[in-house]
């Protein structure tokens, strides 16, 4: 495959991932930021957010998992979860956080489990599709080429 | 994103010495590239981001997990930052206490981020103070502008200054404003640059326009003191406007202007009383949590919010209001020309109340000294005659306790403020209506009592007002005058402590100068004193922390150049950012 090639399987990538909603417009304010000086922006604030939703993830099944749940625990690592989510352009993600929250907020622990499992999947395909999409950007890089700028509307 | 290169003035309160760099940065031809963010977040994720988008804006960025040390950085580093971004919700401290302590102690511009968009938790930070909301995710955009925040912010300071009474005339400042001055004369000769002096120019105009039409009371002394005799009389439960107006009898005075003051004056009281933050009409946002460190500052704490703005302050009131020690750092970071320094300096409320940053907008200053005279009628600690006295001579008897902390205060702080305040046979316990000489007035609140038993009434500047005559020969019947004599700084009799010495020197030399040049940093400590509750509350840790925030400020020759970035630190809850 060559690099136009490469560009073009990652652009039809990254445009599946707006249309279905994993991400949003936010990921292209953080491909903006990467540029020469930064060049891993990208990938760094990606492998970040993984390590730090592995972590929330952890913190909020353990608080699920309580006899007596702390919704207000919950709900503070969700708000955060919410957050970066959002932050990095997780669209998925952060809209289940959101109906987390509201469920927290009615104390429901079922409903909160449920929820926790919704975000856990949300998490993962995305994480996923991240995974695919950056690997694909280093092989475009590792050839050579650079990686095209999307711009919302395409 | 590209930044523009168009040069650009910031229009600051006139200085023809612009020494300090953070000046040259904000005028600088790259502005607002440089500005200097202190970004806060627990979410690392979120941080990074930030911080790169910040980057991405040009802005000298420092990034932050934690609030406490952040508040930390912005401590040490009195004139390190332009613009704070904080989280709303953080681990160890809540965002908005963060912007209490930030508005109180450095009175930056902060921004609110969350990515919670609830109306509530938007009208608490408008409430607590934040000069802008962003909801996360932020987007470059939005950060792109922050920069307006530190410039209005400054404006306001500006205006402020020029409102209370500055000697700037039209022409003058619009020329300032149009930045002849040396720091901004270099660029902008660019449209972005004259566009934004005329939007400025407008601004300024609309807002002098409105005070013109609006001429405000100012509260002196006299005026309170009848006011409080007024209430006295009837009784606090049905004092109501329209009586008091009618009993006071004054020319002039409207039912909403007492209105307006006797709600001030019950703030303060619930406020002295310790009262719930909810029940106070206003929302002062650092009073709530800080109620209890502030009620003892009853002086400067109660009114600030309440106080009308200080467009209307004329010299008396600044007099007073610096006699009571209540300084909004608002005035203090007012720059201005020569002809406003003893504006300046009556705009010192810094450590006057017990180095806790006194949060007061420099509007209120017309009202302080009613807060003070009316603490004054409060004290009952105090021998409190049915006339009010000057709040603060009455508050001083409780300052005996707070003594150590003057002494420890105050050797820091008479380094730094030169103030007039040595001379006990100056203007002595003029603690009311001093017209510019407010340092001078203070100073004799402080050392009133001395004098006053001497008897000593000259008003050596000839701005001391009269009316604090009456009100120290007051103080000097007070039961416990001696009382108050002993816990007070006595520079007639050669200050007890080596500290005073200082602070006494300085006070002469600036009588004897007579101009009132009272740099703005040179406050007199001695309004340590006047908080009587001050004691209870981590005062110390306050007071260094406020201390050492002015340790930049009020040098000698420090006058009133732009170094008044110094000034920014003084901690000053202004709502205008």
């Amino acid at each position: 495959m060559d690099v136009g090639q490469m560009r073009r399987q990652w652009m039809d990538y990254i445009k599946s991932m707006f249309e279905e909603r994993f991400l949003d417009g936010q990921f292209l304010q953080l491909q903006q930021l990467q540029d020469e000086n930064n060049p891993e922006f990208v990938f760094e604030v990606v492998s970040l957010f993984f390590d730090d939703s592995e972590r929330i993830l952890k913190d909020l099944s353990f608080a699920l998992e309580q006899q007596s749940v702390d919704f207000k625990k919950v709900d503070a690592h969700v708000h955060q979860f919410k957050g970066s989510s959002a932050s990095i352009g997780a669209q998925g993600v952060k809209n289940a956080c959101i109906a987390f929250r509201n469920f927290c907020e009615e104390q429901n622990i079922d409903a909160c489990r449920r929820c926790l499992l919704q975000v856990k999947q949300e998490y993962f395909v995305v994480k996923n599709k991240l995974e695919t999409l950056l690997r694909l950007e280093q092989q475009i890089v590792a050839a050579g080429g650079s990686i095209p700028i999307m711009e919302l509307g395409f | 994103m590209e930044l523009t290169n168009d040069k650009f003035s910031i229009p600051t309160p006139a200085s023809t010495s612009t020494s300090s760099s953070r000046l040259a940065d904000l005028v600088s031809d790259q502005f607002p590239a440089g500005l200097r963010v202190l970004v806060v977040d627990d979410d690392p994720t979120c941080l990074m981001i930030l911080e790169r988008m910040l980057r991405f804006c040009l802005y000298q960025v420092t990034k932050c997990k934690r609030a406490e040390v952040a508040l930390s950085l912005l401590r040490e580093n009195k004139n390190g930052f332009d613009i704070v971004l904080s989280d709303v919700h953080m681990p160890d401290m809540d965002g908005f206490k963060l912007l209490e302590h930030i508005g109180l102690e450095m009175d930056l511009p902060v921004i609110m981020m969350s990515a919670d968009d609830g109306k509530n938790v938007v009208m608490k930070g408008v409430k607590h103070g934040a000069c802008d909301y962003l909801i996360k995710p932020v987007r470059i955009e939005a950060l792109k502008n922050i920069w307006q925040h530190v410039v209005r912010k400054r404006k306001n300071q500006w205006k402020d200054l020029k409102q209370s009474g500055g000697g700037l005339d039209e022409g003058d400042r619009q020329q300032k404003v149009s930045g002849d001055v040396d720091y901004s004369s270099s660029a902008n000769e660019g449209k972005s640059s004259r566009k934004r002096r005329d939007e400025e120019d407008e601004a300024d105009e609309r807002d002098d326009c409105s005070t013109m039409k609006k001429p405000r009371v100012v509260w002196s002394i006299e005026l309170h003191q009848q006011f409080m005799a007024v209430v006295n009389q009837v009784g606090l439960d049905k004092a109501v406007p329209k009586k008091i107006m009618e009993m006071m009898n004054v020319p002039g005075l409207t039912r909403e202007n007492v209105a307006s003051h006797l709600q001030k004056y019950r703030l303060y009281l619930r406020r002295l009383s310790g009262v719930s933050q909810q029940q106070s009409n206003l929302n002062n946002p650092f009073m709530s949590p800080q109620e209890s460190i502030f009620a003892s500052t009853s002086i400067n704490g109660i009114d600030l919010q309440t106080l009308s703005p200080a467009g209307q302050l004329s010299n008396p009131s600044l007099a007073k209001l610096q006699a009571a020690g209540l300084f909004s750092s608002e005035n203090l970071k007012l720059r201005f020309g020569e002809g406003q320094l003893q504006h300046m300096s009556s705009n010192k409320p810094m450590n006057f109340l017990h180095g806790i940053p006194t949060n007061m907008e420099p509007k209120q200053f017309a009202n302080l000294h009613q807060s003070i005279q009316s603490f004054g009628s409060t004290n009952t600690r105090v021998n409190a005659s049915a006339t009010p006295r000057s709040p603060w001579l009455m508050q001083m008897a409780h300052s005996q306790p707070r003594r150590q902390m003057l002494n420890e205060n105050t050797n820091s702080q008479a380094t730094r403020f030169p103030s007039s305040l040595g001379q006990p046979t100056g203007p002595i316990g003029v603690s009311n209506g001093f017209v510019g000489n407010v340092i001078a007035d203070t100073r004799n609140i402080t050392y009133p009592y001395n004098s006053v038993a001497q008897g000593n009434f000259d008003a050596s500047p000839s701005n001391l007002g009269h009316c604090g005559f009456s009100s120290i020969q007051h103080a000097g019947q007070n039961r416990d005058a001696s009382l108050i004599g002993k816990s007070l700084i006595n520079t007639g009799d050669g200050m007890s402590q080596g500290n005073l010495q200082n602070v006494g020197q300085h006070l002469n030399t600036l009588l004897v100068d007579n101009s009132l040049r009272v740099k703005s940093e040179r406050i007199p400590n001695p309004s340590f004193e006047i908080n009587p509750f001050s004691e209870q509350f981590g005062q110390e840790d306050l007071m260094s922390a406020f201390l050492n925030q002015h340790q930049g400020v009020g040098h000698v020759g420090n006058e009133f150049d732009l170094d008044g970035y110094s000034l920014d630190n003084i901690p000053v809850y202004n709502r205008s950012c």
